[in-house]
């Protein structure tokens, strides 16, 4: 048993979610209790999607236990295919559901649909979510790839006139700029004239996972995500794999030499060099205050080692603190963190990269949603580069991670914290949190944290607003206190709603009557 | 204060009435019981909620809190792993070790809350015996009290209910010679109770208590000359235990709107025989504040198509509140359970072809509700967005347990809730 806060992954099938979510014409049928319905909004609210993930819960109570929860999932698969007559149906159990062991695999086979039952046996008490997402998407792939025509075992030589083809594996939905990474990547490969196959599982259908043998190669984006079905295609079909994520400059010139060396094509056409503006961004000379800036990257595993390479050889950086919550990938992480001499930090509990970042007192964190968290409450500036993320991370203007356009993406979203020093939400939205007031440490770190300064941050053109003019009334005691009661956030609206009220009504000393007249009056 | 009478008898009226309640099962798209933490935990600033549960626990309630994650929060998840499923003395032993983890790193914890999920009831983990048993390791530091929010036994809003109810047994016996008091049950804003507080004083009510209080020491005595409002309708459960320890409830609707605050304060006028001029005194100005702020949205609202979907249990209320006093018109009014003797005050007020829903079958409820093509759909997070997607407009309906609603001073704000989403339709060109 686990003592968790907060989580950096959600549950296996979170995952398969994302897989499902990210396809077209796919269900998923999960076998669990009513609250799980919860996981639709990180796809409706976080992502913004427009559609609900194509997901039917079986929501099923206590009273059903032991009596007919099989006859309930049989009951909502036939029910979920006639409804939305999925060209392939995946059918697993939630973290609940694992324990009444109703094999929902035999239970929808039995079924006799017409349409791929694709059983998911997601280890919930064991697993995570993008493990999760890497075995929804092999056992997809593998049921529609498998027997399909093409390699027969052996790589392809490109014909001179045909153009090299590959698949790009591992964005799906409520990925961190998954949507923009593969256009990104998408338009680097055809300034090389290489072809994009496929594009899964995001955007992909059934049938275009039966088409993933005509590539030459694949290029896994998220290795995460996409390995496990890479290194079965490969098994399969020969198929090279490039995994080397085009995260950063130097990353992206790797990772199209490697494609060129793998097809035999000239590199050049992408290699110019306007390809991006970080190299010289980062060498012009107001830039070198960012020289050896201490900092600290927590992520998963690729977006995290990608972030280290581009902290400390891209801008200059010193590189204090690197760590991932990718388990399964912690040998690429602590390999990673011995070139920079420190020792690669791999857990999932964000107690223990807060101590780290408390310890280590970087001047820029770079991590998830977590550690966005940790640094304003450190009064570090912060960015976020890997999953989890929140809203804000899905922006609406074109914002990629990847290729040379998002290399010009992270020198602005590094280095703009930096110059603002502190976020001006934290400022102005936790100073009125109690566990959150100046000079009161945090109640669960060992050593006491610098209090934030907030008045030497506050701009002094905010700072020193004009004062509004006529003659001001007085508040009294009870309508000051009421005054404390209504949320921060608003508080300020409230008290110069008031006062003007007061002011035309010649009211001299504010009551809670007249703080409520007023809050009736402005109400709107 | 000798003539406290017996509570206002509304059933009379509400037997007369028999709106056809239809009934419906299938998917659910209803939070579980866990997300109650969320607000429980800011209003009850020395408690801490331990969820003993899975990941997914953990990742609902994360998810729900999602928007503002302060510091290190006053909720948590003791994860069962797959060591924990192998034998369930292990589990014991693991348990009372997080707990002791737990309040070495938090001593500012003063009461805390086991609460059951899915997993720990489907694998049997006595979570009563567990808090007996770190009661006595923690007393008298820390009190340990335990209940379930799981999914399969409790949605959403009854989660709230599920603690408070945990909380009678440990109320205070009230003396022998006590006077009647009032207790408002129900987790409301601090600002509100306040506004409470300041109308019953002028009405000469009191001593009035709070259940939940803003300390966890501050527990309000409880027995037979106690007289208690339920402030949310989902809190039958804590009604029974206060009951069944003496206190008596005043029946009344909920106070939504100014219709329902009035009515709502009149129980408990009524039960201290308060005279009617000084009622209308001590209520008059704010009631009619809130009618002014309430006739602003009305020409938003008025003739409008509103449909429900289950969620909180506060959708009977509502619908009631914005039927008689905005003049919507009520297309369906979807509500996870419907507690009959809690709610009959208010179905009294409603018409009696109110097309009341209870349970769901989400699909379904969505075709009726394409079908109606309603001006305003109420409902959850993961609803809201699809259905603006096909061009209906939303109101999400967790904001109405998130947000100050209750009272005369918040019925515009409540109304606004309503209005805004309708406004901004209008305005957008885009
Ligand atoms: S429904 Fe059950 S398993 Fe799911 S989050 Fe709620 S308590 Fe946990
Ligand atoms: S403070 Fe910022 S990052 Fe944190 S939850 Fe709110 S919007 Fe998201």
């Amino acid at each position: 048993m686990q003592l968790s806060l907060w989580t950096y992954e959600g549950p296996p099938h979170i995952g398969a979610m994302r897989v499902a979510t990210a396809m077209e014409h796919v269900h998923y049928v999960l076998h669990a209790p009513q609250g799980d319905t919860y996981a639709d909004l990180l796809f409706t609210m976080i992502e913004r999607r427009q559609k609900r993930p194509p997901v039917t819960y079986t929501t099923f109570e206590a009273r059903d236990l032991g009596s007919d929860t099989a006859e309930l999932f049989q009951g909502a698969v036939r029910e979920a295919f006639d409804r939305f007559r999925p060209q392939a149906m995946l059918v697993g159990s939630s973290c609940t559901a694992s324990l009444l062991q109703d094999d929902p695999g035999g239970l929808a086979r039995a079924l006799g649909l017409p349409i791929p039952v694709i059983p998911l046996d997601l280890p919930a008490y064991q697993r995570k979510e993008n493990w999760g997402a890497a075995e929804t998407f092999y056992r997809l792939v593998r049921t529609f790839a498998a027997g399909t025509a093409g390699r027969d075992g052996q790589p392809k030589e490109p014909a001179a006139a045909v153009r090299p083809r590959c698949n790009l594996l591992g964005a799906t939905a409520l990925g961190f700029r998954h949507r923009d990474d593969v256009e990104e990547v998408a338009k680097l490969l055809a300034r090389i004239g290489v072809e994009v196959n496929v594009i899964a599982p995001l955007g992909a259908t059934p049938a275009d996972l039966a088409r993933l043998g005509a590539a030459d190669f694949n290029v896994v984006l998220y290795p995460e995500i996409g390995a496990t079905a890479a290194q079965w295609l490969k098994r399969e079909f020969g198929q090279p794999l490039v995994s080397a994520a085009p995260l950063g400059v130097g990353a992206t010139r790797d990772f199209v030499n490697e494609i060129a060396r793998l097809t035999g094509i000239d590199p050049e056409p992408a290699l110019s060099d306007q390809a991006s503006r970080l190299p010289w961004y980062s060498r012009s000379v107001d830039s070198t205050y960012l020289t050896g800036k201490r900092v600290f990257i927590f992520g998963d595993a690729t977006h995290a080692v990608a972030a280290a390479r581009v902290a400390a050889r891209e801008l200059g950086f010193e590189v204090v603190g690197l760590g991932s919550y990718s388990r399964e990938f912690a040998r690429e992480v602590r390999d990673a963190a011995r070139q920079y001499d420190i020792e690669a930090l791999i857990t999932d509990n964000y107690l223990e990269v807060e101590a780290a970042i408390a310890a280590l007192q970087p001047e820029l964190v770079l991590g998830t949603q977590m550690e966005r968290h940790i640094a304003k409450r450190l009064g570090i500036p912060c960015a976020v580069i890997s999953a989890p993320t929140h809203v804000q991370d899905y922006p609406a203007r074109y914002s990629p991670q990847m290729g040379f356009e998002g290399a010009n993406v992270l020198f602005d979203s590094w280095v703009h914290p930096l110059m603002m020093g502190l976020e001006e939400h934290l400022l102005t939205m936790f100073r009125e949190d109690f566990e959150f007031r100046d000079g009161i440490a945090p109640s669960h770190l060992g050593t006491p944290a610098k209090p934030v300064d907030v008045a030497a941050a506050v701009p002094a053109s905010i700072a020193s607003a004009p004062p509004a003019p006529g003659p001001a009334a007085s508040w009294d005691l009870e309508a000051e206190r009421e005054l404390r009661k209504i949320p921060f956030f608003v508080r300020g609206k409230a008290r110069r709603n008031t006062e003007s009220f007061a002011r035309v009504r010649g009211v001299t000393v504010i009551t809670v009557e007249t703080l409520y007249d007023a809050k009736a009056h402005f109400s709107r | 204060m000798t003539c406290v009478t017996a509570p206002v008898v509304m059933q009379g009226l509400a037997a007369s009435r028999q709106p056809a309640i239809r009934h419906e099962r299938g998917q659910r798209q209803v939070f579980c019981g866990l997300t109650g933490i969320v607000w429980l935990h800011r209003k009850m600033q020395d408690a801490f909620f331990l969820v003993v549960g899975s990941r997914t626990c953990a990742h609902l309630l994360q998810s729900a809190a999602g928007v503002m994650i302060f510091a290190e929060p006053r909720f948590g998840t003791a994860i069962i792993d797959e060591r924990d499923l192998a034998g369930l003395a292990d589990a014991n032993d693991e348990l009372d070790r997080a707990v002791g983890d737990l309040l070495a790193r938090r001593p500012d914890v003063r009461l805390l809350f086991l609460v059951g999920s899915c997993p720990s009831e489907v694998i049997k983990l006595d979570l009563s015996r567990a808090a007996a048993r770190l009661s006595a390791t923690f007393a008298p530091d820390v009190r340990v009290l335990h209940y379930s929010g799981s999914g399969i036994e409790t949605t959403f809003t009854d989660g709230e209910d599920a603690c408070l109810a945990s909380l009678v047994p440990g109320l205070p016996a009230e003396p022998l010679t006590a006077a009647p008091s009032l207790l408002i049950v129900g987790a409301l804003p601090d600002v509100v109770e306040d506004q409470f507080c300041r109308l019953f004083a002028a009405m000469g009510i009191g001593p009035v208590g709070f259940l939940p209080p803003r300390q966890s020491r501050q527990l309000p005595a409880v027995g037979a000359q106690t007289r208690f409002l339920l402030a949310q309708p989902f809190l039958d459960a804590t009604a029974r235990a206060l009951e069944g320890r003496g206190a008596r409830w005043l029946a009344a609707p909920f106070p939504f709107g100014a219709e329902g605050t009035t009515a709502w304060l009149r129980a408990a006028a009524d039960a201290w025989c308060v005279d009617p001029g000084r009622f209308r005194q001590a209520t008059q100005a704010s009631e009619e504040r809130a009618r002014h702020a309430l006739a602003r949205h009305r020409a938003q609202l008025a003739g409008k198509r509103v449909f429900f979907f289950p969620d909180s249990q506060l959708e009977v209320p509502l619908a009631r509140f914005l039927w008689r006093e905005l003049g919507v018109d009520l297309i369906e009014v979807g509500t996870p359970y419907l507690h009959r003797r809690r709610h009959a005050a208010e179905i009294a007020l409603l018409p009696d072809d109110v097309p009341i829903w209870e349970g769901q079958h989400l699909e379904r409820q969505l075709d009726r509700c394409r079908a109606a093509q309603p001006d305003l759909v109420v409902c959850g997070l993961g609803l809201a967005n699809p259905l603006e997607a096909e061009g209906m407009t939303t109101k999400w309906s967790i904001e109405l347990v998130f947000t100050p609603i209750h009272g005369y001073e918040q019925a515009g704000d409540l109304a606004a809730l309503f209005a805004r989403p309708l406004l901004r339709k209008q305005r957008l060109e885009v």
